[in-house]
């Protein structure tokens, strides 16, 4: 693990999430009478300490984009508590009044996935990276043009470009102006959601390395959302396992990968197609489909897919237990099953 | 997964208009058994837009042999989709094939170039869609939202095939059936937005297998599925594939997709075929300084946490501002100055049964 030493107060909670829920209505009819509800997050725990990448892994609908809305307040939460350190204090931005929110907001940041449509097309560079400034009213136009310059520095881009516009730059290009907006007020926290989903192979890494590179250097706290399970691995010292709106496994990255807990985890770990020809495995296929949010199954939301399912994960829900230092899971059998991770290779 | 192929067999009564044309075709030889199903010949497809002409497709030759896997990989722009596109003859204007030839082998034995037909003519619709099946990348819009899944595969059940209503309407369950969709008799009457991602992409193949294809081409399948979608949809098109002997056209940048699937790679670099070869050679003993990085610059899922990949610097040209020589040289490790950048390297063997496109391998 990289050495966070250089990070003041490294180690201690920055973020602190708490039994958080986000349900949203369905409606139906002339009334708009609420019929149902769509347990997007439902219950999720997890903390991120400062100058550390944790990822929320997990499929399209698990809830993993949600969690990040609700973390930055862009939504509000339908329960729980959302815990940041701001100075020495901690506040819950799940219900902080509007007023106190606005600066909150200067630590917390979000890189977006589509480089393409999060950045708008008739503002020009110095624009884009210097409206956060602009909006919270840093400086003057001299003083806000001096930050552009020496964020796109920071991000590898040449600040002559500063009065050119989006479209004049490539994907990768681009996602490095979304990184530099991000960074303009120097915040605690960054939010990523996807943030190289959308690149080129060969660019990807370029920006999975910057991100790398960016953390040890400022010293920031990313939540890093993704699905990629080789990219997660590659930037976080932490993992976290979403399954239909609950956190089902979470973890420091190596122990995750290699003796996962959650038989989630392991089908998860075994789908993903290995670049080696010769190493066409004896995968596990899951069957069916993920549960419906809207109708789920009782019990473990994952016990119609597991194979490892018995009578008690029909019925009851499991409950988070840390099975070893910092490696939390919520399975009924998770201190019985052996399942197979993927080994870290030498090479 | 159980699987029955009870479709394989209804390719004798295809539409007899569609069989009726054959052309001795340019190259009939006698060895049956290793003679490619299709044979791209130095492809050109060209784009002429009002701000310059794009050469998507430039000059690429391969093989796809009879009940093998074929993997096209490469990043955005460099011409795979092009060139799927122009073998079913479908690129769309200002696009054009501008050279080359297409030969393909039919199940009778004749060979026509499909370069050479009428893009709307009788002949290639029934060969596309008939010989060679179609999956694309987005199973959302390839379906249309206004007909049901149903009508979608007995179109096409009908297209190919002189059967009744009721036949085709059976032939699509039992298409649906093969690809393993639960209770076929009650989503043949649903819509795509009832499905779910790997369900529509499942019905997806459905269609494409409906009318038994020799080649399946299939266009980034799993690329909007999640990974353990994506498993399931890889397993069974190589059930399918094994089962039927069919020919696979895989194209995707998804690296990890094609060392699972492919036989064959072919790795293509803004228009052009860089290297070629069997996917052991590919990944374990790559030539091409582009293959060599890209596998370098991947992530993996076995690699020790927090360490950084080594990068490709820069990022591909636009398409307007193709560099001189060899496409790859502004990228590249092994440059050589005034070679490179003047010259473009020829696509030369460098080894039993593969080849590569650079200076570094006379």
């Amino acid at each position: 693990m990289t050495p966070v030493a250089a990070v003041p107060n490294a180690g201690q909670v920055l973020l602190d999430v708490r039994g958080l829920k986000k349900y949203f209505p369905i409606r139906r009819g002339l009334l708009q009478q609420t019929v149902g509800q769509v347990k997007a997050v439902d219950d999720v725990t997890f903390f991120v300490n400062r100058g550390e990448t944790l990822s929320l892994v997990g499929e399209s609908g698990c809830g993993k984009t949600t969690t990040a809305r609700c973390v930055l307040r862009a939504i509000t939460p339908t329960a729980g508590e959302v815990l940041l350190r701001d100075n020495d204090e901690l506040v819950d931005v799940a219900t902080v009044p509007k007023e106190r929110l606005r600066a909150l907001r200067r630590q917390m940041q979000m890189i977006f996935q589509d480089p393409f449509s999060s950045l708008n097309p008739r503002m020009t560079l110095l624009d884009i990276v210097g409206e956060p400034l602009l909006v919270h009213g840093e400086g003057n136009a001299q003083e806000r043009t001096d930050r552009v310059v020496e964020l796109l520095r920071l991000v590898g881009l040449r600040p002559e470009y500063m009065r050119r516009y989006p479209h004049a730059f490539s994907g990768g290009q681009r996602q490095r102006i979304g990184i530099a907006r991000a960074l303009a007020l120097s915040p605690r926290l960054i939010v990523a959601d996807e943030p190289v989903s959308a690149l080129d192979v060969s660019v990807q890494a370029q920006i999975m390395n910057l991100l790398i590179d960016l953390q040890e250097r400022l010293g920031i706290t990313i939540l890093f959302i993704a699905h990629d399970l080789s990219v997660v691995k590659h930037v976080s010292e932490r993992v976290a396992v979403m399954y239909v709106g609950r956190i089902v496994e979470s973890a420091p990255t190596e122990a995750l990968f290699a003796t996962p807990k959650h038989p989630y985890t392991e089908a998860l770990l075994s789908a993903v197609p290995k670049p080696d020809p010769r190493y066409r495995s004896e995968r596990i296929v899951l069957q069916g489909e993920v549960a419906d949010p809207a109708n789920t199954p009782p019990g473990c939301h994952f016990h119609p897919r597991c194979r490892y399912a018995t009578s008690v994960c029909r019925e009851k829900t499991p409950a988070q237990q840390e099975i070893a230092p910092n490696h939390f899971v919520r399975c009924h059998r998770a201190t019985e099953l052996s399942l197979r991770g993927v080994p870290t290779s030498l090479s | 997964m159980k699987l029955r192929a009870p479709l394989s067999r209804s390719r004798e009564s295809g539409n007899p208009a569609s069989l009726r044309q054959e052309s001795p075709g340019p190259r009939s030889r006698g060895d049956d058994d290793r003679r490619p199903l299709l044979s791209v010949r130095d492809l050109r497809t060209s784009f002429f837009q009002d701000e310059g002409t794009t050469l998507a497709v430039d000059g690429v030759s391969f093989d796809v042999l009879p009940g093998r896997a074929l993997g096209i990989v490469g990043e955005s722009g460099c011409g795979k989709s092009v060139t799927a596109h122009s073998i079913l003859r479908i690129v769309q204007p200002p696009g054009r094939i501008v050279a080359g030839e297409i030969v393909l082998t039919r199940a009778d034995g004749s060979q026509v170039d499909l370069v050479k037909l009428k893009p709307n003519g009788r002949l290639v619709r029934a060969i596309r869609g008939g010989d060679i099946g179609l999956v694309f990348q987005e199973p959302m819009t390839s379906f249309s939202p206004v007909h049901t899944v149903g009508a979608q595969i007995v179109e096409a059940v009908l297209l190919h095939n002189a059967v009744s209503r009721k036949e085709a309407r059976h032939r699509g369950i039992e298409a649906l059936r093969s690809v393993g969709i639960p209770n076929p008799e009650r989503r043949i009457d649903e819509y795509s937005f009832e499905l779910s991602g790997g369900l529509r992409q499942r019905a997806m193949i459905a269609v494409a297998l409906s009318c038994a294809p020799r080649l399946l081409i299939a266009d980034e399948p799993t690329t909007a599925l999640d990974v353990t979608t994506q498993a399931q949809i890889l397993e069974l098109l190589r059930t399918l594939q094994r089962e039927r002997g069919m020919a696979i056209m895989l194209i995707t940048h998804n690296l990890g997709v094609v060392a699972e699937m492919a036989d064959d790679v072919v790795v293509m670099y803004l228009g052009k075929v860089v290297e070629q070869g069997s996917v052991d050679d590919i990944f374990h003993d790559p030539k091409h300084p582009y293959t060599k990085a890209l596998l370098r610059s991947i992530p993996s899922i076995e690699s020790k946490p927090r360490v950084k990949l080594p990068t490709i610097a820069g990022s591909i040209p636009h398409p307007f501002n193709r560099p001189t020589g060899c496409p790859f040289h502004p990228r590249c490790e092994s440059f050589q100055p005034g070679r490179c950048d003047t010259a473009e390297p020829a696509l030369t063997p460098v080894g039993e049964g593969r080849k590569a496109s650079c200076f570094l391998y006379p």
